[in-house]
């Protein structure tokens, strides 16, 4: 296992009033993203936890790219990663983003 | 000169012209002491191989992709090694341990073929090991090509279903490579020998006529097929489904492909299981994807059973997939008797010559393009890829697709002396099981190549025939590329967060875009959260089999109801 844990600063505040989200699974080659509406604004972190050792500078990129294209300020995401493979944990990432964007029912 | 003096009259040499023939009509005699007419029991088999085979003979062991004539290689492996030995094998499919028995038995020594599936760690470590001299590594057709030129066997064992007492046989719809072989070999004085599944009055039909066939062994238990084609639409990811999607939009659409051939990996499975649904509402029915060099895929149905598609021509047929081709004779090539006729060589000059485009995956790309589907310990081989996924340079007519891609590739010649190009396709995600890189520097084919002291590393397609390169990141259009470097850049720009993809130039990568030699999800259209396993035609085996009404029965390996 390894832990990881990345600090964005977001030029926007995530849109809609969901306080949290949740999406996937922890299982292998998978990851469970709980998203959670806690912060200032203008702020973003990930907290991950991984089975797969030794991916930070992958896990880094992801991140990057994720922040500049969905701005999930004021959000916080906690990680529980089953070894996916980086096009999966972005797009989970993503499917988090819109889930939590949604309207409360 | 048209005329010889008598002085050359003189001095030939040869005094008959009929050693081979002669040679060959020993052999039958010395075969036919075991036989009642042609029909050798199955416990005579290994006498009936120390009786026609000789020393060093060449000798093709029917290995197809999916059919086996494992009782005869089984006879062979069990042989007098003082009547026969160093055989020189000469075969498409290295597919059953008993294949590699004989090298390691001294009974073969040298190997020409053209695929190793499931053996293909072994025979990496035979070659490693100097158990086997190797040949080469061919594509199907080049092998086929080879056994009327200089690789023409003196025996081949092969397998049908059915023989009559004449030795008529019926192969079933796993024609294959059979009428190649037997070709090759019974009309240059080889000796062809059948195993057969069952000896019957009368064949369903005749794929291959008697006078070819000059002894049958009835076997006790049917040839071993293997269902090599099935995909279960559980098993496909979302990420599979969204490359797919961006093929569909991306490639399909635009070049407007009614002609081509899929290769078997799970991301043209979706490609097959999305033309229903995500085809359908891009308007694309009628104008894509109607035309197939291919096998039966059970993923097609769908397809097929909405009318998508109109002729599929097969390699070989697919294990549970016979009573759904017999009901839809309109799509496939079937005899008289209903049942599939396959035929991989023919099969696969058409996909050749008559399809406009390759679309499959690979296990590694480099920043050529180049693909292969060799690791270090592992030979699979070629099969038919790279003559599915290369330009035909002698192909002559034209196509909407073929001179759409050859006038991106080369604007500035006038279009009637310009060459269309065929649309050479590579698909997969950019990390595959256990996140394993699809994008490299460079190639384990090249080491290799250089551990084995090859003079070719093994390359299934060259880069400077694969035209696009289709990822979850977005399509690469890589006839659009006027130099190395913008190629490479190109290649970087779809392969993610692999180390090649995360070693691009940003700054060119989005000027490639721009220009649509890169193009995006969002370039397309398409919402990446929409890849959704609700879009998929049918969503499990069972799905398949309801689709084709009950029609398709699959292997039980697939069944889980």
């Amino acid at each position: 296992m390894e832990d990881l844990r990345f600090q964005h600063n977001v030029s926007a505040r995530a849109g809609g009033t969901r306080r949290t989200a949740i999406v996937g699974v922890v299982a292998s080659g998978n990851l469970e993203v709980l998203v959670e509406r806690v912060l200032p604004d203008a702020e973003c972190q990930l907290e991950i936890k991984t089975a797969a050792v030794g991916f930070g500078e992958v896990w880094e990129a992801v991140i990057a790219d994720f922040v500049e294209r969905h701005r999930p300020g004021g959000l916080r995401l906690s990680i529980n990663d089953g070894g996916a493979r980086p096009d999966t944990v972005s797009l989970r990432l993503a499917q988090a983003v819109r889930l939590i964007e949604e309207d409360e029912q | 000169m048209l005329m010889s003096t008598n002085a050359d009259i003189e001095n030939r040499t040869v005094t008959t012209w009929r050693r081979h023939r002669e040679a060959r009509d020993v052999r039958i005699e010395a075969g036919s002491r075991l036989a009642r007419g042609k029909i050798v029991e199955a416990r005579d088999a290994t006498r009936l191989m120390e009786a026609v085979v000789r020393p060093g003979d060449r000798v093709c062991l029917e290995g197809d992709n999916q059919k086996q004539a494992d009782l005869l290689s089984r006879a062979l492996l069990a042989v007098d090694l003082a009547k026969v030995n160093d055989l020189h094998m000469v075969q498409s499919g290295v597919v059953l341990p008993e294949h590699l028995d004989l090298f390691d038995r001294g009974v073969a020594k040298k190997l020409d073929y053209a695929y190793s599936g499931p053996q293909s760690a072994r025979i990496a470590r035979m070659l490693f090991g100097g158990k086997i001299e190797l040949g080469a590594v061919h594509t199907y057709l080049e092998l086929f090509a080879r056994y009327f030129i200089d690789l023409t066997p003196h025996v081949a064992l092969i397998a049908a279903v059915s023989a009559d007492r004449e030795g008529n046989l019926y192969t079933g719809p796993n024609t294959e490579d059979t009428p190649t072989v037997v070709e090759a070999t019974a009309f240059k004085d080889g000796v062809v020998i059948a195993q057969v599944n069952e000896i019957v009055d009368k064949v369903p039909r005749v794929d291959i006529p008697a006078d070819r066939v000059h002894f049958i062994v009835k076997s006790d238990k049917p040839f071993f097929v293997e269902p090599l084609f099935t995909r279960d639409p559980a098993a496909i990811t979302e990420g599979q489904i969204l490359t797919a999607m961006l093929a569909i939009k991306g490639i399909y659409a635009p070049y407007g492909v009614q002609r081509l051939n899929h290769g078997i990996g799970f991301s043209t499975a979706a490609i097959e299981l999305l033309l229903p649904t995500y085809g359908e509402k891009l308007g694309l029915k009628g104008k894509v994807a109607s035309h197939f060099a291919l096998n039966p895929h059970p993923a097609l149905i769908p397809a097929i059973e909405s009318g998508w598609v109109q002729q599929i021509h097969s390699f070989g047929s697919e294990v549970g997939m016979d009573d759904y081709i017999r009901a839809r004779s309109d799509i496939y090539f079937t005899g008289p008797d209903g049942s599939l006729r396959s035929n991989r060589a023919f099969c696969q000059t058409a996909g050749l010559y008559a399809c406009d485009m390759f679309i499959g995956s690979t296990l590694q790309i480099d920043l050529q393009g180049n693909s292969s589907t060799v690791t270090t310990s592992r030979i699979a081989g070629f099969g038919g890829a790279p003559n599915m996924g290369a330009d035909a340079r002698g192909r002559r007519h034209p196509s909407e697709p073929w001179l759409k891609a050859g006038a991106e590739a080369d604007p500035e010649s006038p279009p009637a002396l310009r060459r269309g190009r065929k649309l050479v396709v590579q698909i997969g995600e950019t990390f595959g099981d256990k996140n394993v890189p699809l994008f490299v520097e460079k190639l384990d084919a090249l080491e290799l190549a250089e551990k084995l002291n090859l003079e070719l590393a093994p390359i299934m397609i060259y880069g400077d025939d694969v035209t696009h390169i289709v990822t979850e990141e977005g399509v690469a259009n890589l006839l659009l590329c006027r130099n190395a470097s913008e190629r490479e850049q190109a290649i970087r720009g779809v392969a993610g967060y692999t180390e090649v993809g995360r070693g691009r130039d940003r700054n060119v990568v989005e000027r490639l875009r721009q220009r649509g030699v890169i193009r995006r999800p969002e370039d397309l259209g398409i919402n990446p959260l929409d890849a959704d396993r609700s879009m998929l035609a049918a969503r499990s085996i069972k799905d398949l089999v309801r689709w084709s009404g009950g029609l398709y029965a699959p292997p039980s390996k697939f069944r889980n109801w």
